[in-house]
């Protein structure tokens, strides 16, 4: 069955599209829609990374995207806002990143597998790495869910209740390089931030609990995935642009959903 | 002597961006007695109950805890981001999932009661305060933290407050440390107050602080006269909530 190149895709934009989802949902609560970018344009950077010292890709983009997280988190709070940082950070990376392949001009590359996906071509080890690391994410937000949720609310809050909202913080800082790091081949660098924000912004207007939310946005996620494929399929479309497109229409549906039952 | 404190500062001074905001300050919390912190803006009460919560750290000197102290704390505010969806019932639930009787107790005691199935976005101030309130006593505490509880409501609201602590005092018997500005109304309600001003510059029971030249030097003589205006409020004019 996983001979299928098709169903081969759909089990990777699934499994992204679970782990991304409780992320998602944790990155639009913090307002850091733009940290997610940034640790997904460091992934060039992991690219370059890997193709000048012959490691392999997965680890090394990993790394590139931990130490952007890393990066961001020790920057801001010394003077310069968020949103300044992620500026400066994100589009650096990614112009570094470019040339820096660019440079290494020797290696036969696609670069464009990677601003963009190619979840056509992912084959059985690009399928385990995905589903390993989502399941990892998975049982870790899981595990970490009351926590995580206490800290977001209010670090103090936290606190009080004998939560370390720093250690909770660099978990999900973690956690969001893993996706990154496993969903580059998928859906590609520029626009893994959409997966991750998109569906859970799509959930908000179902949603009464932050748990109906991290649900809502797997489900919506999920179908976004497999209804980008299909209109890929049909349309000859590029494959991981077409899921953004049908997250962003589900996006536009829920939200018209919400503005009308609230009268 | 009374008995061992529940928390203690001892000598704890704390620096914020290389600005010292307390220095030197000691403090006991014994059992069951209601503290009140008073100060000027920007004298270190918040910083000091932020201390005794763990969530800054001393620059100098510690913070003793009694063993298995349980502490309840209402922070001065709590902005919920409009993107995540939370009813009353599940924040009471954070971070130990409650069941819905217990919410349902919880809310009572705070005054809060049939509030489980509202969103908190939703919530008047008021609503929102008691709300924090019922969330901090559900973790059965031995000590209860109030830092500025009564910000955004009007006198009768947070009289009412300060009466629903008293109320909480008595059935828990948990010691309470609030911060506030609502001088008369709360400094009638303490057993003691603590004045504070990058330090603890008097300390005693609400008469002797409000006679005192460091409280004076503070908060003008006025406020001995407004401590004097609560109590006759109080003999004469109950509200009419009950």
């Amino acid at each position: 069955m996983l001979d299928d190149f098709l169903i081969r895709a759909a089990l990777a934009g699934l499994g992204v599209a679970l782990a991304a989802a409780p992320l998602g949902c944790f990155v639009v609560w913090r307002r850091m829609a733009y940290f997610g970018e940034a640790t997904a344009h460091a992934a060039i950077l992991g690219v370059a990374l890997s193709l000048a010292l012959a490691l392999p890709l997965l680890p090394s983009v990993l790394a590139a995207a931990l130490a952007m997280a890393l990066a961001v988190s020790a920057l801001t709070g010394r003077g310069y806002a968020m949103d300044t940082v992620l500026g400066v950070m994100a589009h650096t990376a990614l112009a570094a990143g470019l040339v820096a392949v660019a440079l290494l001009g020797d290696v036969r590359i696609d670069l464009m597998a990677f601003l963009f996906g190619d979840i056509l071509a992912v084959n059985r080890t690009d399928l385990a790495a995905i589903w390993t690391g989502a399941a990892l994410v998975l049982a870790a937000t899981l595990w970490r869910w009351p926590a995580l949720l206490t800290a977001t609310l209010s670090p103090d809050l936290a606190r009080a209740g004998g939560i370390d909202p720093r250690r909770e913080e660099l978990g999900l800082t973690l956690a969001l390089a893993i996706v990154v790091a496993v969903a580059i081949k998928v859906i590609g660098v520029l626009l893994i931030a959409a997966l991750l924000v998109i569906p859970a912004a799509a959930a908000r207007p179902l949603a009464r609990t932050p748990e109906a939310m991290a649900a809502g946005a797997a489900v919506l996620g999920a179908a976004s995935a497999l209804g980008g494929l299909w209109a890929a399929w049909l349309l000859d479309t590029p494959a991981g642009p077409s899921i953004v497109c049908v997250a962003a229409v589900l996006f536009l549906l829920t939200t018209a959903l919400g503005a009308l039952r609230r009268g | 002597m009374r008995a061992t404190p529940l928390i203690a500062a001892r000598g704890l001074s704390v620096r914020l961006g290389g600005r010292c905001v307390l220095h030197d300050v000691d403090a006991e919390i014994f059992p069951g007695e209601i503290v009140t912190v008073l100060g000027p803006n920007g004298s270190g009460k918040s910083t000091f109950l932020r201390a005794l919560i763990g969530a800054v750290r001393p620059h100098a000197g510690r913070i003793e805890r009694a063993p298995g102290l349980r502490i309840g704390y209402v922070p001065q505010k709590l902005a919920i981001d409009a993107a995540m969806p939370m009813t009353v019932r599940r924040f009471l639930g954070l971070p130990r999932r409650i069941g819905r009787p217990e919410a349902e107790a919880a809310l009572g005691q705070a005054g809060a009661p049939g509030l489980d199935d509202r969103q908190m976005a939703d919530l008047s101030g008021g609503q929102f305060q008691r709300v924090l309130l019922a969330r901090a006593l559900l973790e059965c505490p031995g000590l209860l933290l109030l830092d500025e509880a009564t910000q955004g409501l009007d006198q009768p609201g947070s009289a009412a407050f300060y009466r629903r602590i008293e109320a909480v005092r008595a059935e828990l018997g948990c010691a309470v440390v609030m911060v506030s500005h609502d001088l008369h109304v709360v400094m009638a309600a303490s057993d003691r107050v603590l004045c504070m001003n990058g330090h603890i510059c008097c300390e005693g029971t609400p008469d002797t602080v409000a006679g005192a030249p460091e409280y004076r030097a503070l908060f003008g003589t006025g406020t001995g006269g407004a401590l004097a205006l609560y109590r006759h409020d109080h003999a004469h004019s109950h509200d009419r909530a009950g």
